[in-house]
């Protein structure tokens, strides 16, 4: 096992009106005893100002490490980022210092976790945990900080935000936890809000509440915002584009639109088929068949083939383009849509 | 929180009876009769025997007897021994120099055993952690009385660093006993706070504690720390109690005249009145350190209301 070589990556590629957040070929895997766990495999991606990305794929598709990743948080080892950049304003932080690092998680790039309260520390405040981050980046005094946290749970809507701050996560229902974990996130006015599966854990009207809430704070701040998810419904609703993840790769990215009405990947199309629609009544659901692939053995090919409906293997693929042998790239299939399928058109129909 | 401690104290009453009456039966269940014993190798006449014998009402049953000593009790006065000698001046006389050696365990304890505990679980399966994983399994499975005489040959006799015997040295003589009365709850403690540290550097709120952008010296210490150790003061706390009452053979090796030999010897003679006084003492700071440790759990960990 060699150590990744980061080196050659270009330190700064600033240049005007590029993107905030640019993922670039990014690799992850997590090393143990036994195997390697090839958790993300050249991920790209971008996210502009304003705009609200959903990354959208099953447990294990390596969205959520992609984020961790991009946050500086994984714990290393296991994890090893295996190679590829991530550029937040054009400079690299991959080749960053720590502490360079550190000075952009929060007013750069900030997160919220899907369990809010195991995310919150219990033994103290929430106006307390929400304050550090004054505190830590800009050296506002405890007392004042406390203060603007106040402010802000007010505008995160936590009714009598004031009386509040100083009582404990676990004084907090559900959904108040996870305005707390927002609060805080965009205390310091982030860039780009990451938001890992917020609303997972909690009730239905709880959801809307909480979606609704980032939704208004981005039109206020125009943070990018990062929407990872499984929840097509929530993706429909609030993200302008989606990328959909499978095993550490993005297999197709578009508009939220177009690929929800349209897919160009197999696995879309059968995640789209998998969900309920209020028009077609009495029809049974129909569930992607098989398992999702052990990331230490990813299959030959293209990793969706085993479980693919429209597989073309051997003497029935076209030369070059058999599902089991050859790799498909994430290709432009029409404009303003990749997929990384041999036979896209053939899904899209055109 | 007030009405808590005031019901756990009330508890205490009942417990304090009770324990005192089980010693008071198990001396007074011992063979042989602590009046000859007085006599040495000159036997009393049988005359002083009768009346040494109605003076501690020792001809009376066991429950009048306790009736008695309870009554006395009550009055502030918590008898004589066979000699003559007051039982809380022997108490008064000794307690101190156990709490001292209980105090230098603690800190022993508390000290070593929490930068043990916390380096280790910072860096798990390291060269440290395995060096802690491997002394705490030694010491704790070496018996305290050999433990006590290695140190004593060790670092007295051979490298001359401490005082082995006696109170003559002030508070450098409790050094060497005072660490091998806290050896056992040290490794304990280490290996506590190790766990600890360790599964609640995988806490989520670490991680979000790092993703807050704070510095790391605030997300150990603050964020992993401060949780860590809730579960080893709260051990420590309870702890005290036990180590006053299990210096027995730390002060018999390092002769120290403390309470714990206090009882030793008042078991050998069948001294009643100084087993149950001492005893009964014991227990209530048993009591009390461990509702000073219920009311600290609530403090460090705001979860934890007892309304």
């Amino acid at each position: 096992m060699t150590a990744p070589d980061l080196s050659s990556y270009p330190e700064s590629t600033a240049v005007a009106g590029a993107p905030v957040l640019h993922v670039d070929d990014l690799h992850v895997e997590f090393r143990t005893r036994e195997n390697v766990v090839n958790a993300v495999n050249g991920v790209s991606y971008t996210v502009s100002h304003g705009e609200t990305l959903a990354i959208l794929g099953e447990s294990g598709s390596g969205k959520s490490v992609t984020a961790q990743a991009i946050m500086g948080i994984l714990d290393t080892p296991p994890a090893v980022i295996g190679g590829g950049g991530i550029l937040f304003e054009g400079r690299n932080m991959l080749a960053m210092s720590d502490e360079d690092r550190r000075r952009i998680r929060g007013p750069g790039i900030s997160m919220i976790f899907q369990d809010a309260l195991s995310s919150l520390n219990p033994v103290y405040s929430v106006g307390f945990q929400i304050g550090e981050m004054f505190r830590a980046h800009r050296g506002t005094s405890r007392k004042e900080a406390k203060r603007l946290a106040a402010e802000l749970m007010d505008r995160v809507r936590i009714p009598a935000a004031a009386q509040r701050v100083n009582d404990y996560p676990h004084q907090f229902s559900g959904g108040m936890r996870q305005r707390v974990m927002i609060a805080m996130a965009i205390a310091l006015d982030p860039k780009i809000l990451i938001a890992d599966e917020p609303t997972t854990a909690l009730d239905v009207t709880v959801q809307a509440q909480v979606m609704d809430l980032l939704k208004d704070l981005q039109r206020e701040t125009g943070m990018g915002l990062v929407l990872i998810t499984h929840d097509l419904g929530v993706v429909n609703e609030v993200a302008d584009n989606v990328a959909v993840m499978y095993a550490g790769r993005i297999v197709e990215r578009g508009t939220v639109d177009d690929v929800f009405t349209r897919p160009a990947h197999p696995y879309t199309e059968g995640l789209m088929k998998s969900v309920p629609q209020v028009e077609v009544k009495g029809g049974r659901l129909q569930p992607i068949t098989g398992q999702p692939p052990n990331l230490a053995k990813i299959p030959s090919g293209c990793p969706f083939h085993p479980r693919c409906a429209r597989r073309r293997l051997g003497a029935a693929a076209l030369p070059g383009r058999d599902c089991a042998v050859d790799r498909p790239p994430l290709r432009l299939v029409v404009p303003g849509r990749e997929a990384a399928c041999h036979y896209s058109e053939e899904v899209l129909g055109v | 929180m007030g009405r808590y401690v005031a019901r756990r104290l009330l508890l205490a009453i009942p417990v304090m009876i009770g324990a005192s009456f089980l010693i008071f039966a198990m001396v007074y269940a011992l063979p042989g009769d602590p009046i000859r014993a007085l006599g040495g190798d000159r036997p009393l006449s049988p005359g002083v025997v009768a009346e040494l014998r109605a003076q501690y009402n020792l001809n009376d049953p066991l429950v009048v007897q306790y009736g008695k000593y309870v009554g006395n009790l009550l009055q502030g006065d918590l008898g004589t021994d066979f000699r003559g000698r007051q039982v809380i001046d022997t108490i008064s006389q000794r307690l101190p120099v156990t709490a001292q050696l209980t105090l230098v365990a603690i800190l022993f304890e508390a000290v070593i055993g929490i930068i043990a505990g916390v380096l280790a679980g910072i860096r798990r399966n390291g060269f440290l952690d395995n060096l802690v994983l491997v002394s705490s399994t030694l010491i704790v499975s070496i018996p305290i009385l050999v433990l006590a005489f290695v140190a004593q040959y060790v670092f007295g006799l051979q490298l001359g660093l401490f005082p082995i015997s006696g109170l003559g040295e002030g508070w450098y003589s409790f050094l060497l006993p005072g660490l091998v009365l806290a050896s056992g709850s040290l490794a304990y403690v280490a290996r506590l706070t190790r766990t600890s540290v360790a599964e609640n550097m995988r806490a989520d709120y670490v991680r979000t504690a790092r993703a807050k952008g704070l510095p790391n010296r605030t997300v150990v210490v603050r964020h992993t720390l401060r949780n860590s150790l809730i579960p080893v003061v709260t051990f420590i706390g309870a702890d005290i109690g036990n180590l006053m009452g299990g210096a027995i053979v730390t002060e018999s090796v390092f002769n120290l005249p403390g309470v714990g030999r206090a009882i030793f010897d008042s078991v050998r003679q069948q001294e009643g009145a100084v087993v149950v006084g001492i005893v009964t003492l014991m227990v209530f700071f048993f009591i009390f350190f461990n509702l000073v440790v219920d009311v600290l759990y609530a403090v460090l960990d705001p979860r934890i209301r007892y309304d």
